[in-house]
């Protein structure tokens, strides 16, 4: 049993012998997985925009509207949206380390990407389902 | 997140002698930033213009084909390419493979020329091919 005061141990002292966390490489895990699905679907979405025989709105917007379009344009917008998200929570949790400033950029990028990802999967949602 | 103000920190930034290595790790995070806020508004801006009707889409391509614009598009392609690069050769870290001073200095440099050779490459074909005009 220890009688030293907590006061005099460095953060590393007091967890230390404490166990993993079991989350250490949770976020390293989703980056790695929103990656490689973001950078299929990315390549699979430029391949497809060059591959329409322009770009005006009928011609976009009948491809989109297409389940096989559709369905991919999905997943990528939620695999970017998440992997932006996690990138952008790294850089804030790196370099800024005022704890109030902290916190309103990891709350901005949360509701921002959030906001962002459901503009998108609304916009899809509506092309796909016919609306006008 | 706790963090006692008294204590030193690393001094990791200012004091090493700068590399290609370094570089290509803080380009990583640039291109990254970059493209999460530009690249993220562009792709939301054309979806939404896209589901807000033929006038929003209108508007879109007036502003996404005003010559101004290629710098944007053109940088976007070469964050793209620089951040994909940069993944891959973090996947290739990520097993293990690549730490040997040679090597990972060149993969560094490869990286970089990767980066801007593949967005001169895009851009040569596009205009090329006239699809951008």
């Amino acid at each position: 049993m220890t009688t030293e005061s907590p006061r005099m141990k460095t953060p590393l002292g007091r967890v230390r012998g404490l166990g993993s966390a079991r989350s250490g490489a949770h976020h390293w895990w989703h980056e790695r997985l929103s990656s490689v699905a973001s950078l299929i679907l990315l390549v699979w979405f430029f391949v497809s925009l060059l591959r329409l025989p322009d770009l005006d709105y009928p011609t976009v917007r009948e491809w989109l509207a297409a389940p096989l379009a559709a369905v991919p344009m999905l997943l990528l917008i939620v695999t970017m949206f998440w992997h932006l998200a996690g990138g952008l929570r790294v850089v804030v949790e790196d370099y800024v380390h005022e704890e109030g400033s902290k916190l309103f950029w990891l709350v901005l990028i949360a509701f921002g990407s959030l906001f962002g990802a459901g503009l998108c999967l609304f916009a899809v949602a509506k092309l796909a389902f016919g609306g006008g | 997140m706790h963090r006692n103000p008294a204590r030193p920190m690393s001094p990791h930034l200012t004091i090493w002698k700068w590399g290609p290595h370094m570089a290509v790790s803080i380009l990583s995070r640039i291109t990254g930033v970059g493209l999460a806020l530009v690249g993220g508004a562009m792709f939301t801006w054309w979806l939404v213009a896209l589901a807000s009707g033929p006038d929003a889409y209108a508007t879109f391509q007036g502003w996404a084909t005003w010559p101004w614009m290629l710098v944007i598009w053109i940088g976007l392609t070469w964050a793209a390419f620089q951040h994909a690069l940069s993944g891959i050769r973090h996947f290739v870290l990520d097993i293990g493979a690549g730490y040997e001073l040679k090597t990972n200095k060149f993969w560094s440099i490869m990286v970089m020329l990767g980066a801007i050779l593949l967005t001169g490459l895009t851009w040569t074909l596009l205009f090329w091919t006239r699809l951008f005009a």
